[in-house]
């Protein structure tokens, strides 16, 4: 991994080949948004705000990433599936940049990313995450599956990090909550 | 003592603690008391891994000696390792794990939040976002403090058992060096100071509320790990961990 003298540190850096086509931000962002999260592939990394921002520098895309959790394990699978991406789209001429502030923050999860959450089972995050405090109360979670707001919380993580187990009182199905964070 | 030195030195404080504590954590997995507790146990141990390693992404920067975070974690003997006493203590039972647990969240959680606002970009960074995935380890150990230390008679004993064995490694954090002192100055470290007042309140309000006894704070604290000097128990935990990297260097699969 290479890397720059200061945060954001550059991830990867690609000059092989002539680049001839440089397309319009626009048109970068819609095919990010075809890139799946390894571990909830119905959302795509833009639909999550991994993917902060696309600019051009002259002839080079300079693209920068944000991790979710600091021990994600698929920050990396993310990165080169981005990249992939991109090159396949003939980019070839391209940057990755990490970033770390300001932290990832659910709140940026789109509002179609959450609605695919929704439909896949996932309970999305409620509330803003910059309200929630260290002893504030339980957000009134509903359940995904038959829109129940009687859930009660079976732990503080679920399959991932990211998640908790909830389990509906209603249709006693058990569901992941994508945690506020 | 230079300021980057310094600056390296703290880092891999911060780096190790959050590396051991991690792969403590790890031995839980299967043989949790329960698979939640278990899953917990392990997104706990991933997420102070995760941290660990950008805290010594950054150790490596500053370093400046071509060595990279994996180096650092896996070639560095036990005397060179700086993680505190109290997270290299063995897991012990469920209530041991606990005990460790929540007197090291508590710590951080305040260390994190006063480490957000240090005028080194990069470390305010990390600590940032760590702070909102140690808030809910806080949450977490507090909660199972109170349900154990608030339980079955059985359930209190043990609880109260498991702080009082743990507790002389819990002061060591909140005596300064010369690293220390440097970094609060340059305002890049935390002044440990009024981090240990905080820590004392909350440590002492939660046992009270868990019907637990908080052990004298004013009992000698074991100490050493600053200066490389640890207990028996992190030769053991870094055979386990370095072996792989030590004997097949380079490794991936
Ligand atoms: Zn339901």
């Amino acid at each position: 991994m290479l890397q720059t003298d200061a945060n954001p540190h550059l991830i990867a850096t690609d000059r092989c080949g002539e680049q001839l086509q440089f397309p319009a931000i626009e048109a970068l962002w819609q095919l990010l948004d075809q890139v799946p999260d390894p571990e909830v592939p119905v959302v795509s990394v833009v639909d999550l705000g991994i993917v902060r921002e696309l600019r051009w520098e002259q002839r080079q895309l300079v693209v920068t990433l944000t991790p979710t959790y600091s021990g994600c394990p698929a920050t990396e699978f993310i990165e080169e599936a981005v990249a992939a991406a991109l090159r396949a789209a003939g980019i070839t001429n391209l940057r990755l940049v990490q970033q770390l502030a300001p932290a990832w923050t659910t709140d940026w999860i789109s509002a179609a990313g959450r609605e695919k959450l929704r439909a896949f089972g996932i309970a999305p995050p409620v509330g803003s995450a910059s309200k929630r405090t260290l002893w504030g109360e339980e957000p009134e979670v509903a359940c995904p599956h038959c829109g129940s707001p009687q859930t009660t919380r079976v732990s503080e993580f679920g399959s991932t990090a990211c998640k908790a187990l909830y389990r509906c009182d209603s249709c006693l199905e058990p569901f992941d909550y994508f945690k506020c964070i | 003592m230079k300021q980057n030195q310094a600056l390296f030195e703290y880092l891999l404080r911060l780096g190790d603690s959050n590396m051991i504590l991690g792969q403590r954590l790890c031995e839980w997995i299967g043989q949790a008391p329960a698979l939640e507790e278990e899953m917990a146990l392990g997104n706990l141990a991933l997420d102070l891994i995760g941290q660990a390693r950008s805290w010594l992404e950054y150790a490596a920067r500053v370093e400046d000696a071509g060595h990279s975070a994996d180096e650092l974690a896996f070639t560095r003997d036990e005397r060179a390792y700086r993680n505190l006493l109290l997270v290299e203590q063995a897991n012990g039972n469920f209530a041991d794990t606990l005990a460790r647990q929540y007197l090291f969240d508590q710590y951080h959680y305040h260390l994190l939040g006063a480490l957000s606002s240090s005028t080194d970009a990069q470390v305010a960074a990390i600590a940032a976002k760590g702070l909102k995935e140690v808030t809910y380890h806080l949450r977490r150990s507090s909660a199972w403090i109170k349900r154990l230390g608030d339980g079955t008679a059985e359930s209190h004993a043990k609880m109260q058992q498991a702080i009082d064995e743990i507790w002389t490694y819990s002061g060591e954090m909140f005596i300064a060096d010369e690293v220390d002192r440097v970094l609060a100055a340059a305002g890049i470290g935390a002044d440990l100071d009024p981090l240990q007042r905080l820590w004392e309140a909350d440590v002492q309000a939660l046992l009270a509320e868990a019907t637990l006894t908080c052990p004298p704070l004013e009992q000698y604290m074991q100490r050493g790990s600053k200066q490389g000097l640890h207990t028996e128990q992190l030769g053991f935990l870094l055979a386990e961990m370095q072996f792989l990297p030590r004997a097949y260097p380079g490794a991936s699969w």
